[in-house]
């Protein structure tokens, strides 16, 4: 059974500063698959994300996740990132001095090295970064300029995307990557990531609306309410909750939990 | 402590002690022992004479307590002010030199066996109170350069010593600064003539090895007119658990057009992490830009020392000169540094950089003292003053102390400041993508310093980013 899912979470419990925001989640993703987590602001939304890849903030009280058949909460959040787990995070962070590519090429050196993989050195990883940039259809702009200093809303969520694209992770996180962004914005984000779809690489994309959704179009859609997973379905539900509103889930999960 | 700062401690690398015979005068300090270390220095009369009156001002001085550090009273008459490995003091060739001391050197990255020696860097190594071997001397008066021990230099080119010593540092400048001229032992000198450029990088290495004593160097370099060099210097002390105290004096001199370049990679012990022992870095450096368009550059990467307190500067005489201080100074367990620079604008159309890095983790105190001075008649005097300061953790401090005077209005200034901490997001943004904190962490380090590490010779920035990690290893977790 392991073979078949990659993420397996079983009623997960977590808590920020004492308050709990996760009170009993559970989720199946299969490899090759993309999720979409729905939920009005305050459901746990970003908190589950930050719970997968071990925020030191967020504390897990309960609950078991099983990731590529190990127990995930066992492993430090650079072992997970090592093992093929990515977060586009919603709000990056800034590294003054440092550059883009330099902070992507030890990035990739580090998981080079877990696998037991020689490191790149620069060159052979400016090629590596080259393909990269043109499979998704972006110029080499920003990759001299300090990490997410000084980068629009667009570009740091651009630069989550093109950091996925190069990383190649196994389980990719999207944190409300739409939040932010404008139209076009978001169009150019949504074809790198279905560019990066594959039959090996499973999504989990957190958001609030569902317009990303029209772009990068999941597998399945769950809605979270007050930390627990209230209503799953298919791509058709995100359209629902659309026309509808969170209202709409939040007495059902309710009884259905 | 906070999860950044929890985690395992390296021990200082550099705190071996070389088992060596030494003689050393008895602790005390009198008209006797000056007499004593100019006798064994076999300098000329004018030189004691020197020693002497800086001596009797130093004794009616007291020592400063501006400076934002806390320590107990030092007792001068506890130390012993002259310390020397036995062996000839002069030799003639490496050969001859104690092997252990060249495995010292070595030992510490600064190989000065003829064979192994750095490409393009001279190196003048300092055991204690007295110079040990000075490399490629011979390659440098090809051209005219005059680099060797200043002991040296005073009996052998005392002229050049008489006209410039103690013209950019006055025997009564301060405190300190008395002090090292009443009983300075060893340094370096360096004499650049007339539009020669330096080929090689001219490098001194102090090394405190016995206890009990005091380092008081002397460094004096003159660039002449249109001449180029650059310098740096590095140091390091054995782990013990009592204070150290070295007290140095460096003067330059930049005539019309010449540029000096001075890097200093100060790595003295800093102390245990309760604070106990560690060496008191009480240094005046000084800069004379006295012809036009002259230039001095300070780099200093501070990392060392229990106490810190030192404020390279520039006097900007020359129309067009330019005075530049580029600093990083790193504060962990419970050290602490009051550092900064002092330009003073005397000329026309003077121009000052000063770009100041702190970074403080554990219980460190970091302090940025700095003043920029415009005189009356420095008509079209600019400085741009930057001072960042990091902290790492919640029990550490950092502090500014911009003092600005200017009397001259046509002058530009501009003075930018930050204070920003490494914090968990930071961190943990770099792990999520594979890297463990201490790279996290000397990665964001390094990217702040980085305006500071470009201006060090190549050769060296290497061995400051390394440093700097040693430094901060057990400050982030």
């Amino acid at each position: 059974m392991t073979d078949r899912f990659l993420l397996e979470i079983e009623d997960l419990h977590a808590s920020v500063e004492g308050t709990e925001i996760l009170r009993g989640v559970s989720l199946r993703v299969g490899t090759g698959e993309v999720h979409a987590v729905m939920g009005p602001n305050g459901s746990g939304k970003s908190t589950l994300a930050q719970v997968l890849a071990g925020h030191p903030a967020y504390k897990v009280t309960g609950g078991s996740v099983r990731y590529d058949g190990k127990d995930l909460l066992e492993l430090d959040p650079e072992e997970r990132a090592r093992e093929g787990m990515f977060l586009a995070f919603q709000y990056p962070v800034a590294i003054r001095g440092i550059t883009n590519s330099y902070f992507l090429r030890s990035a990739v050196n580090a998981i080079r090295k877990h696998k037991g993989e020689p490191e790149l050195d620069p060159l052979d990883f400016l090629q590596v970064l080259e393909d990269k940039l043109k499979a998704i259809g972006w110029d080499d702009s920003f990759m001299n300029r300090a990490v997410n200093e000084g980068f629009s809303g667009g570009e740091k969520k651009r630069n989550e995307i093109l950091q996925l694209a190069v990383l190649e992770p196994r389980l990719a996180i999207l944190d409300e990557t739409d939040s932010g962004l404008d139209i076009d914005a978001l169009k150019t984000v949504a074809q790198a990531v279905n560019m990066l779809r594959s039959p090996q690489r499973s999504f989990v994309v957190v958001t609030h609306y569902q317009r990303l959704l029209n772009y990068i179009v999941p597998d399945y859609v769950h809605v979270l309410a007050e930390g627990r997973i209230v209503k799953s379905g298919g791509k058709e539900l995100a359209l629902t909750l659309e026309e509808k509103g969170y209202d709409w889930v939040k007495p059902v999960g309710a009884a259905v939990s | 402590m906070t999860s950044i700062e929890a985690q395992v401690l390296q021990p200082y690398k550099y705190g071996f002690v070389t088992d060596i015979e030494s003689e050393s005068v008895p602790p005390g300090l009198s008209e006797d022992v000056i007499r004593l270390i100019s006798a064994k220095k076999g300098e000329p009369e004018w030189m004691l004479e020197w020693r002497l009156k800086a001596y009797r001002h130093w004794l009616t001085m007291t020592e400063p307590t501006w400076a934002n550090v806390k320590y107990g009273p030092i007792d001068y008459q506890a130390i012993s002010y002259y310390a020397a490995p036995k062996q000839r003091p002069k030799v003639e060739s490496l050969d001859e030199v104690d092997p252990k001391l060249l495995e010292t050197f070595e030992k510490l990255g600064i190989p000065i066996a003829e064979q192994k020696r750095l490409a393009g860097v001279a190196v003048d190594a300092v055991f204690d109170s007295v110079s040990v071997a000075t490399t490629f001397r011979a390659e440098l008066a090809k051209f005219g350069v005059i680099f060797c021990p200043i002991s040296e230099a005073i009996r052998e080119h005392p002229d050049l010593v008489r006209q410039y010593l103690g013209t950019v540092v006055p025997t009564n400048d301060n405190f300190f600064a008395a002090l090292n001229s009443a009983v300075f032992t060893d340094g370096s000198f360096a004499f650049i003539p007339k539009g020669v450029r330096c080929p090689l990088e001219l490098s001194t290495y102090f090394r405190i090895n016995a206890s009990s004593t005091g380092q008081f160097e002397r460094t004096l370099i003159i660039a002449e007119e249109g001449s180029h060099v650059s310098y740096l210097e590095g140091c390091s002390a054995p782990t013990r658990d009592e204070n150290q105290l070295h007290a140095a004096v460096v003067e330059l001199v930049a005539l019309d057009s010449a540029q000096i370049k001075y890097s200093t990679i100060q790595n003295w012990y800093p102390g245990d992490e309760a604070g106990k022992g560690g060496i008191y870095n009480f240094v005046t450096k000084r800069g004379a830009c006295r012809g036009r368009n002259s230039k001095i550059s300070w780099t200093q990467v501070e990392t060392g020392s229990a106490i810190t307190w030192k404020y390279p500067g520039c006097l900007l005489q020359g129309d067009g000169s330019i005075g530049e201080f580029y600093s990083v100074a790193v504060t962990n367990h419970r050290q602490q540094a009051d550092t900064g620079t002092k330009m003073i604008h005397i000329g026309k159309n003077t121009k000052s950089t000063i770009v100041s890095k702190g970074i403080s983790a554990g219980h460190g105190q970091n302090t940025y003292r700095g003043l920029v001075k415009i005189m009356k008649g420095a008509e079209g005097a600019r400085n741009y003053s930057q001072c960042d300061s990091m902290l790492i953790g919640d029990q550490c401090g950092a502090h500014t102390f911009p003092y600005i005077d200017v009397r001259n209005s046509s002058a530009i200034m501009e003075h930018e400041a930050s204070t920003s901490k490494i914090g968990e997001d930071q961190i943990f943004y770099c792990k999520q993508r594979g890297l463990s904190a201490e790279d996290a962490v000397s990665m964001i380090v390094n990217g702040f310093c980085k305006e500071v590490f470009k201006e060090l010779p190549m050769e060296f920035a290497v061995e400051a980013q390394n440093l700097l990690g040693i430094s901060l290893e057990g400050s982030v977790g």
